[in-house]
């Protein structure tokens, strides 16, 4: 098994500010919009470098997608960016047809996603933003899970054509993937092999995942656990190689399980091999304020709640 | 190219609209009706247009160096389509499969069937003005001095999305942008004072910031006329908004005058009465 380990925390939103300052400087074509929060984006950089490549659109993000949608024609790669409730939700409709259904080269990116927003509450935390976006057809759907892996998806996702969803978040979090990777979209990261469980995460779960590898270990049992960072499309190859070794799974996100990862993941395993499917994520339900480390303790999103799934996945598969 | 002549193929174009709305039995005749005399004043004058060296209309979908019109009010597509494929973009005989199965013309226009001239879908009302305006910002960005035009309709005018557009514009000096609004004074459930009324669209935008002129829109003369004053008074810090004055139907006597013929589709005599008003010009598809 390998120990993961790491020297600080950082916010996946800053991996996006940086990536989006590579771009700046490495991509003339890309440009960048935001409603009224450049300081959340992380945005500062790329606007001090680039100032005539960002539109400021004010508290208007169904706006901020028409225009976004509009630079494409003409051949810039706009990133449209708010906060994950008002860059997806709200404006579903013109994400649907001025973006997905007009097929533009737009990337929706969006942080303060999921409950780790924290004290702001409920009607800030969206938590069904995975599967609004992943319905669409056309839409990439990608949830990075630490800052060096939030950055190099925002770059990758400057160089894929098409429409994307890029989900990032506001708390530090432990940074344990390579600085230096290469981000491929729609290609599972294995994180640690093993035999008895498969722990499809995603996100800020997958560090927990890595963290309830180790509980799980102690206990014997030998995880195998999976960075599912891109939802859509989903590795199914991946998915499938890893189930028909360990015959059990558990799914990771900070999300509703109604429409989420574990949702493409059950599709899956029910039409090629069907195997037990625990869901880790939230269970139809609104979240609150709090701190984040609280929100994920109570919504039952940390590694503990992955070993009890874990656990009752395996005692599924040997009953 | 002259009056007459520009008359000449909106009388085409109308033919084209309820020919088309005919054979499917539904579409929005009133509005395309009223618009024919912009779009043909557009396409067929105003707008410098990409063509080949043999004369041969081209489509890119960045538009770069040629101007850009949106058609936001997405549903009066069977004007949009007969002008497009009139001015070369497509065969004018694809005409015949508005809104049929496996048609490139859907019921509302999409760049997901690759048709010509197409390149934004509209339908969902309100988006086409915050796209125009992204359009028009790509060109600045690429220094391409040729202009950006967006059609609304007036109903469309109760979306909210539109003011933030609205408010947008002017604060990014968006200057090589000219809105129209089509001001027929109709939507589906009436007339827009008794339906959501508008009131003074004028004054909204002209507070909003933007240049605020007016189109007698069923008037050929007048529609090239003020589209040459709009392209003169871009480029100087505002963008340009024209209100449309048109009647719902124009050019068939029966359509005219109430929302009644805005989504509905004449039957066998409904359509030989138009056509007995509408002079064939350029020859039917």
């Amino acid at each position: 098994m390998k120990k993961y380990t790491f020297t600080e925390k950082k916010d996946t939103r800053s991996g996006f500010g940086a990536g989006m300052q590579v771009l700046g400087q490495t991509n003339p074509n890309v440009v960048a919009l935001c409603a009224d929060l450049i300081g959340s984006l992380k945005l500062d950089a790329f606007i001090k470098e680039n100032p005539e490549r960002f539109f400021q659109t004010g508290i208007a993000e169904a706006n901020m997608v028409g225009i976004a949608a509009g630079l494409t024609i003409g051949g810039k790669i706009p990133f449209a960016t708010t906060f994950a409730n008002f860059g997806t939700g709200r404006v579903y409709d013109q994400i649907r047809q001025s973006v997905a259904y007009s097929n533009k080269n737009v990337k929706i990116a969006c942080s303060h996603a999921g409950l780790t927003l924290g004290e702001d509450g409920a009607t800030h935390q969206i938590l069904e933003d995975i599967g609004l976006m992943k319905m669409l057809p056309g839409m990439t759907v990608i949830n990075p899970c630490d800052f060096n892996q939030t950055k190099a998806a925002t770059i990758a996702v400057a160089e894929y054509e098409g429409p994307v969803y890029l989900r990032f978040g506001r708390p530090v979090v432990p940074v344990f993937t390579p600085a230096d990777q290469k981000f491929e979209i729609g290609k599972a990261w294995m994180v640690n092999e093993g035999t008895d469980v498969s722990i499809f995460a995603t996100g800020h779960l997958v560090w927990e995942a890595i963290q309830a590898g180790e509980i799980l270990a102690e206990k014997g049992i030998n995880a195998e656990i999976i960075n599912i960072h891109t939802i859509k499309p989903l590795d199914v190859e991946a998915v499938l190689a890893s189930v028909k070794k360990t015959g059990c799974a558990v799914s990771a996100e900070e999300h509703q399980v109604n429409g989420g990862l574990g949702d493409s993941i059950a599709q899956v395993l029910v039409q090629h091999h069907y195997v037990p499917l625990e869901y880790v994520g939230v269970n139809d339900s609104f979240g609150e304020s709090g701190t984040p480390a609280q929100l994920m303790e109570k919504y039952g999103l940390n590694a503990a709640s992955i070993v009890e799934k874990a656990l009752k996945a395996i005692e599924r598969k040997n009953a | 190219m002259e009056i007459s002549e520009l008359q000449k193929v909106a009388s085409q174009v109308r033919r084209d609209i309820v020919r088309q709305v005919h054979a499917c039995q539904s579409g929005h005749p009133g509005g395309s009706l009223g618009c024919t005399d912009l779009l043909v004043g557009l396409y067929f004058d105003q707008m410098t247009l990409k063509s080949d060296e043999s004369g041969k209309r081209v489509f890119d979908m960045n538009g770069t160096g040629e101007d850009l019109f949106f058609l936001s009010n997405g549903h009066i597509s069977p004007v949009f389509y007969s002008v497009l494929a009139r001015a070369g973009y497509f065969p004018v005989a694809e005409l015949a499969t508005f809104r049929k199965l496996n048609s490139r013309l859907q019921g509302h226009p999409t760049t997901h069937e690759h048709l010509e001239g197409i390149r934004i879908a509209s339908g969902s009302l309100g988006q086409g003005l915050s796209v125009s305006i992204g359009a028009a910002q790509a060109k600045k960005l690429n220094n391409d001095n040729s202009l950006v035009f967006c059609l609304m309709g007036d109903g469309e005018q109760n979306e909210g999305q539109v003011w933030e557009a609205a408010m947008y514009a002017p604060h990014h000096k968006v200057d090589n942008l000219v809105a129209f609004i089509d001001l027929n004074g109709q939507q589906i459930d009436g007339p827009t004072e008794k339906v959501m009324n508008n009131r003074d669209l004028g004054a909204k935008y002209e507070a909003f910031g933007w240049k605020v002129i007016t189109m007698k829109g069923n008037d050929m003369a007048d529609v090239v006329s003020v589209l040459n004053q709009a392209r003169e008074l871009s480029g100087n810090g505002q963008p340009i908004m024209v209100l449309m004055y048109t009647e719902m139907g124009a050019g068939v006597d029966f359509m005219m005058g109430s929302h009644k013929w805005h989504g509905v589709a004449p039957n066998d005599e409904q359509l030989a009465a138009a056509l007995a008003q509408l002079p064939e010009t350029l020859g039917d598809y």
